[in-house]
């Protein structure tokens, strides 16, 4: 069955686009990931306009963790207080990616932006990600090796106002949680995804956050911050298509159900060894697109330069 | 007397356009862009009405069908610092957005190029390239569109794909694809005779978006934040529904 797009002004098959949304809600529900950084170069890929797949993307990834964060907060694993303080810098974040995508769009060179802010990130993260795992695991199999200090000192000590995060256990300044909350949410604009690959190791690492709430607590930011994205998407470019995102919620609603319960069944280790994988391979397959010479030199844009 | 007859015969003589005229109708006016469309098919059937015995010569019919046309940006990537950029662009002032062309015969051998300049006729004619000459390499780019928009199955010619009986009756077959623009898609019908056009004739087919795509379109035009507010808000409620209904199941 053939789904003609509204927005996108694409024909599309329904079926695959569910079953896109239901292996992106699956692997999201498994790594607890909201899966923006897979959906939107999928839907580059089979053919949605790069604008529409970052704005729906983005639509996507607020219902995907709106139900994430319901599950946190009947498990009251949300620091709310640094929600807050990730969200103020977020939101910064996020307009100044939304004017610089714009001001690109305008300019023929958003695809450049948006690939090259992929292969950038995802390599980043997945390499760091595979890097910590596989010490992980290798830790865990040599006994009477030294456990991790629980408590470390950095820069965020150091700088001032600083605040008591009392869910977190934290005494730190605000500036280094408003500053990643802006670049995630920089990100979260440009990229179509809500950050939480950024975000989670950038909490653990940079913040020092106990690993139990870290998630809840960006999922609870990302919810904000994709919801603002989505809606200035909506009213610059006219860019989000509902019909779309309406297909990719319900496949992925319910691949998510799935994938918990599949997450469930292996180990937090090997789990991300193999979200770090995927992570560099849709890297590296964006990469491939920008290194090797494509077969059409030429692309169309309707309408007039500005 | 006599020289008015002789007058109104002359006038009839020079007149050599109107002895072939040609009627036509198309399968459909008008096509719905619904959540479903998949693509449709148009017919187009006519007859070559005559007062005299044709001339010498075969007849031959050419159809057109053009979608809207709006301006296009073409753009180029090349190498910059090892990776595939889009660094030159060129606006074609005019392209249609579908334009498919069939024919009786080889195209060329049946449209005269002054006659296919005079009624831009052929799709490097149908798209209007100009001012752009200017541009380095411009001829590159509009073979580009013409290319791209080729692959994709927006630009064809099917050249001996027009039935023609009796040098009379004749019939065209037009698929139009699924992914396919609004607006007002103009259908030609030339009648060629010795590579001169001898008749033609216009007629539109109006496709518009219908039912829901047409609400969802409008809206995201007209009141962005709304829709906006509207697609944020069934994000959140599809998400609270699964929720809820797999908790329930849980349990």
């Amino acid at each position: 069955m053939q789904l003609y797009l509204p927005i996108a002004e694409v024909s599309v098959n329904a079926f695959a686009l569910l079953g896109l949304g239901g292996i992106v809600g699956l692997l999201s529900g498994m790594f607890g990931v909201g899966g923006g950084f897979l959906i939107t170069p999928l839907l580059m890929f089979i053919g949605v306009p790069s604008t529409v797949a970052v704005a729906t993307g983005a639509n996507q990834v607020v219902a995907s963790s709106v139900s994430g964060v319901l599950a946190h907060l009947r498990r009251r694993t949300v620091d709310f207080r640094m929600g807050w303080v990730l969200l103020s810098g977020g939101m910064l974040g996020a307009a100044a990616g939304i004017w610089v995508f714009d001001m690109l769009r305008r300019a023929g060179q958003v695809d450049l932006l948006v690939q090259l802010s992929y292969v950038l990130f995802l390599g980043l993260i997945g390499a760091l990600m595979f890097q910590e795992s596989l010490r992980a695991i290798t830790r865990a199999r040599t006994p009477g090796a030294k456990p991790r200090r629980a408590h470390q000192h950095f820069l965020v000590h150091r700088l001032p106002l600083k605040v008591k995060f009392r869910t977190s256990g934290l005494y730190i300044s605000v500036i280094p949680p408003v500053l990643v909350g802006a670049s995630v949410g920089f990100l979260a604009a440009v990229m179509g995804v809500g950050g939480g690959f950024i975000m989670v190791p950038a909490m653990i690492y940079l913040l020092g956050m106990p690993t139990k709430v870290v998630i809840g607590t960006s999922l609870f930011q990302i919810v904000f911050v994709t919801a603002f994205t989505t809606l200035m998407h909506a009213v610059t470019a006219r860019s989000v298509d509902m019909l779309l995102a309406v297909v990719l919620i319900v496949g992925g609603v319910i691949g998510a159900q799935a994938g918990t319960q599949l997450g469930l069944r292996l180990k937090a280790e090997q789990l991300r060894v193999l979200l770090a994988v995927l992570v560099l391979a849709v890297c590296f397959k964006i990469a491939l697109d920008l290194l090797l010479r494509p077969d059409e030199l030429y692309s169309l844009t309707v309408g007039r330069l500005p | 007397m006599i020289r008015l007859l002789l007058l109104l015969l002359l006038l009839l003589a020079a007149l050599p356009a109107r002895a072939e005229e040609v009627v036509a109708g198309l399968s459909h006016q008008r096509i719905a862009l619904t959540a479903n469309f998949d693509g449709s098919e148009i017919m187009v059937y006519g007859a070559v009405k005559r007062d005299q015995p044709a001339p010498e010569g075969p007849l031959e019919v050419i159809v057109t069908v053009e979608g809207p046309s709006t301006p296009v940006t073409v753009r180029r990537k090349s190498r910059v610092f090892g990776i595939w950029v889009n660094t030159e662009s060129v606006v074609i002032s005019r392209a249609p957005s579908f334009y498919a062309i069939a024919t009786t015969a080889p195209f060329s051998e049946i449209l005269s190029d002054t006659e296919n300049l005079r009624h831009q006729i052929s799709i490097p004619r149908a798209i209007r390239a100009v001012g752009i000459a200017a541009a380095e390499d411009a001829p590159g780019f509009t073979e580009a569109l013409v290319r791209i928009r080729q692959a994709e199955g927006h630009y064809h010619l099917d050249e001996n794909t027009v039935g023609l009986a009796e040098a009379t009756l004749f019939r065209a077959d037009f698929v139009l694809p699924a992914n396919l623009v609004e607006g007002d898609y103009r259908v030609r019908i030339f009648l060629t005779r010795g590579g001169a056009v001898v008749d033609l004739l216009e007629e539109t087919i109006l496709v518009r978006k219908e039912g829901l795509e047409r609400f969802l379109y409008n809206l995201a035009q007209d009141q962005p934040l709304v829709y906006g507010t509207l697609a944020l808000a069934l994000a959140v409620v599809a998400a609270l529904m699964a929720s809820a209904a797999f908790r329930f199941f849980r349990l």
